[in-house]
């Protein structure tokens, strides 16, 4: 981070202290991205941004207050401060507001392998030849192939710079980049669509564009012809993607914000068996190049190793220091700081353990059921677990994928499928911040015809 | 009437002719600029305590070139002349060659055009009063919560608004300026009986002033909403599973039209031949009950803009006219390409984002029905009244829309809640299984936000109380 901007978050902090504030942190994000998009081999959009903003936060004793802004002038700076702290005088004295203690601050030792300055030097023409060969890769697949919504690249890099006045400095840098293609396919009249893509934080660990392109046609080349099923009550193989959606509203229930809350089903069940003992989730914002990781939280206190889940027990919730006070327990390190408002919970890179078991395996030990690859919708409802999703996938028969289904909805409730869990895949691959392997889940109901 | 960034930024129209001459150096053909300006605060109150308030400030310019299908963008956060003049010459090279387009000339007068409507009221910049009425309506709505019934034991009330400032300038001569506003309050609940906790959401506003909360949608009929919705799901039986006939109370059921042909409908989608729509214009997509609007200028409600986020005035487009398939939702890019007209659908979330079709409020017209008679008319099926989020994918038309308060109909009566459920089906043939439409049209309490290639925007939902014959719910009851 660049020394001035370090200067100007010290100045904040001290400023604000001036002006009445007991505590006050800083944090300013400063980034560029590059996107283009390539649809039927031309040249769709090329969109380069630099930006950097700022967002503030003040105490007033046990009031808190927050202000955030893009400009980044004194004066208007200054504006900012003042509005902050007249915001916090309207705010109520929450006896479990404030920043963490100071022994809690600090960074994690190493480098996290989150930066690499060629990755953010790619030229809008690269990033086009990347885009354009994904999309051609794709289409090249299948005549049936006859349409697209393009082939696309991504990267940027951006810096985080948080600062308190309890002394925590700490600043991070990060880049990343993304390859993606969306091809059409068209049969008898009806068309579908799929998408794959790579993401890394270093140009090198990308997949090809060919690799991904090629990904990308078989997904929509498989949903061609696809029927609606009778309804029924059947196992459910869940892919590493579908799965990975299974952990985000897991990771909403194990949130500190939403236990305090009792928003959450999981609510007084720590150190209760709320899932299989085949399955062990971890989260770790620690792990060399993860897409989840970083030195310090949205706080300023070092991340770390968490076992959530260990062997199906509710080891640890995930908390910021707010949740941690209101539940009488200690941060983990998994703050989350926006620009505006008070911090939440967010994870690292929350994984599900890896079993011993092949996809393959898994699926041919089911007679009749489903595959499910894509879920629509948002019908979770994280205080009491229950889930309905519109779905599509490949319907399992005697072990083998026999055809694709779509306009179907899965249904189950989250606790009943975590505890329902009869086998977990070996195909961990680690493709964003949070990851599982393919799952298999017994006794949901699908709606269909 | 003068210019918001002519004051505070001291913009002047000399300066912008430049930017847009650097934008069209390279031979693009058409191009503009896009300054916002934007004011939020928001406050929540939670456990009886405002635990939260925040004021911020967006401020940015977006610069957008434009040459036969593609499009060159960007953006700058610094209102600096040299950060404009680079994004500009930026965006410009999307295209290759030497400058074709004369810019137009602006004048100093130009920056104070206003769109001819006036949907809305130009707010001022809030006040101590302001913040106390804010603080008041949170709390009210948290008392309404609390005294609905003792079962409630947690509320959380939000009120959020925003004044956002527009300058629009275009390489046609076209220059517009708009002041936005907009506020909204919410509140969620939980209510608990013995182990069972559940959850019931309420929430309203619009481009309003504060004393809109004092007239319909008061804090207290919100607080009683969401009270209400968690207190009668703890009676809840599950969902049942499969295809049933299924009936859409008016307002926020309205989200149907949204997910199973609004997007479908998007100019965008169907110049690219990439949605189940493409093609279906002057078809029949519907029942001949069945007429669809997108609306953008009805005064106060959320979906509503002055103008669109290219400068285009907003109107009223017929959609869907008796079941048959009449238009579509037009931006300035796909109009121009397709040579169609424009319908002012052209938004977008902010400086940092491409415009492209949106949808603005979406309903149905009114039909000849009583809601009592379509209610008797099923034997058995489902009433779902409120609902959360919904998707579609638009290439093979499937929708999903998930009911957050719904009760089982059996032989022509609303009989047990049931628990949340998703209902899905294919956009291209839903409505034409509409059989029977209400004269009940409601538009919906100002709460919804669309999302499309990582965008949000406001906008509005209606329709009346209508009936679809088969429609797959997907819950996990027999």
């Amino acid at each position: 981070m660049r020394p001035e901007l370090v200067e100007l978050a010290q100045r904040i902090v001290s400023e604000a202290g001036r002006r009445g504030a007991t505590d006050c942190e800083c944090v300013i994000r400063e980034g560029r991205e590059l996107s283009v998009s390539v649809r039927l081999g031309e040249t769709e959009s090329i969109k380069q941004a630099e930006g950097k903003s700022l967002g503030i936060r003040v105490f007033r004793g046990q009031q808190a207050g927050t202000t955030y802004s893009s400009d980044l002038h004194w004066p208007a700076v200054e504006a900012m401060i003042d509005s902050a702290l007249a915001i916090a005088a309207a705010a109520s004295p929450d006896p479990d507001a404030g920043l963490p203690e100071a022994a809690e601050m600090g960074t994690s030792a190493g480098d996290l392998g989150l930066y690499f300055p060629a990755t953010a030097m790619i030229t809008p023409e690269e990033a086009v030849s990347w885009a354009a060969r994904a999309e051609r890769a794709a289409l090249d697949c299948d005549p049936r192939l006859t349409n697209s919504d393009g082939g696309g690249f991504e990267c940027g890099e951006g810096g985080k710079l948080l600062v308190n006045s309890r002394g925590f400095v700490g600043a991070v840098r990060h880049s990343s980049c993304a390859v993606s293609a969306v091809p059409i396919a068209a049969e008898d009249g009806k068309m579908q669509r799929d998408y794959w893509y790579s993401a890394a934080r270093r140009i090198g660990n990308l997949e090809s564009p060919e690799s991904v392109g090629r990904t990308a046609a078989a997904r929509t080349l498989r949903r061609l012809g696809a029927r609606k099923p009778a309804t029924a009550r059947v196992p459910v193989v869940f892919d590493p993607q579908t799965a990975a959606s299974l952990l985000g509203h897991w990771l909403d229930a194990v949130s500190g914000e939403s236990i305090y809350r009792e928003a959450s089903f999981l609510t007084g069940k720590l150190g209760e068996m709320v899932a299989s003992p085949t399955l062990t989730l971890v989260d770790d914002g620690t792990i060399v190049g993860g897409f989840g990781s970083a030195p310090f939280d949205g706080e300023g206190v070092p991340t770390r190793r968490t076992v959530v889940i260990g062997e199906g027990r509710l080891e640890s919730y995930l908390l910021n220091s707010y949740a941690a006070r209101k539940l009488g327990l200690r941060t983990t390190g998994n703050a989350a700081r926006a620009l505006a408002g008070a911090p939440g919970v967010s994870c690292g890179n929350l994984r599900l353990t890896a079993g011993a078991t092949t996809p393959e395996t898994i699926i041919g030990s089911v007679a009749n059921g489903l595959y499910v690859t894509q879920f629509m919708g948002f019908g979770v409802n994280p205080v009491t677990g229950d889930y309905s999703r519109g779905a599509c996938g490949i319907w399992i028969e005697n072990g083998e994928l026999a055809y694709p289904v779509e306009e179907i909805t899965v249904a189950g409730n989250l606790q009943e499928m975590f505890r329902n869990i009869a086998a977990v895949g070996n195909d961990l691959v680690v493709r964003s911040a949070v990851s599982a392997p393919t799952l298999l889940i017994e006794g949901l109901t699908i709606a269909g015809s | 009437m003068a210019n918001f960034f002519a004051e505070r930024y001291g913009v002047q129209a000399a300066e912008l002719e430049t930017y847009l001459a650097a934008a069209l150096s390279r031979g693009g053909e058409y191009a503009d600029l896009y300054f916002e300006y934007q004011a939020s605060s928001s406050l929540t109150l939670e456990e009886g305590l405002i635990k939260s308030a925040t004021q911020g400030i967006s401020l940015g310019v977006g610069i957008r070139v434009l040459s036969g299908e593609r499009t060159g963008y960007a953006y700058t956060d610094d209102l600096n002349p040299a950060k404009i003049l680079r994004a500009a010459e930026v965006a410009a090279h999307i295209a290759s060659g030497p400058a074709q387009q004369r810019i137009a000339g602006l004048n100093a007068s130009d920056l104070g055009q206003r769109p001819t409507a006036s949907l809305y009221p130009v707010t001022q910049a809030a006040t101590d009063a302001a913040m106390a009425m804010k603080l008041a309506l949170v709390r009210r709505a948290d008392r309404a919560a609390r005294a609905y019934d003792p079962r409630v034991v947690q509320v959380r009330a939000g009120y959020a608004d925003e004044l956002r400032h527009i300058l629009i300038v275009r390489s046609d001569g076209r220059c517009q300026s708009d002041s936005q506003p907009m506020a909204r309050l919410s509140v969620f609940c939980l209510a608990r009986e013995g182990a069972q906790t559940e959850r019931g959401n309420a929430g309203g506003g619009g481009r309003v002033e504060l004393e809109f909360f004092d007239q319909e949608i008061t804090p207290e009929k919100l607080g009683e909403q969401a009270a209400r919705e968690a207190v009668q799901q703890l009676s809840a039986v599950p969902c049942p599973a499969g295809e049933m006939e299924v009936v859409l109370g008016p307002g926020w059921p309205g989200i149907l039209l949204h997910e199973a042909i609004g997007h479908g409908l998007e100019a965008d989608f169907n110049r690219k031949k990439t949605s189940a729509f493409a093609g279906l214009l002057g078809q029949r997509v519907a029942g001949d009950q069945c007429t669809v609007v997108d609306n953008g200028t009805l005064p106060g409600r959320r979906g509503s803009v002055n103008m669109d986020d290219e400068g285009t005035p907003t109107q009223c487009t017929t959609l869907i006219e008796n079941g048959i398939l009449k238009g579509y939702l037009q931006d300035h890019l796909s109009s121009h390409l397709t040579r169609a007209q424009a319908t002012g659908n052209g938004r977008r979330e902010s400086y940092a984002h491409m415009p492209m079709p949106r949808m603005t409020n979406t309903y149905m017209l009114a039909g000849q029905h009583e809601p009592e008679d379509i209610i008797r008319s099923v034997k058995r099926g489902l009433y779902a009244v409120n609902f959360g989020g919904g998707q579609v994918d638009i290439t093979n038309g499937k929708f999903v829309f998930s009911a957050s308060e719904s009760y089982l109909i059996e032989d022509g009566r609303i009989t047990a809640p049931v628990k949340g459920a998703t209902l899905i089906g294919n956009g291209p043939d839903v409505l034409t299984r509409v059989s029977m439409v209400g004269h009940d049209l409601r538009l919906d309490q100002g709460i919804g936000s669309c999302g499309k290639d990582g965008q949000t925007v406001p906008v509005g939902v209606g329709i009346p109380t209508l009936k679809v014959d088969r429609l797959t719910v997907g819950g996990t009851g027999a």
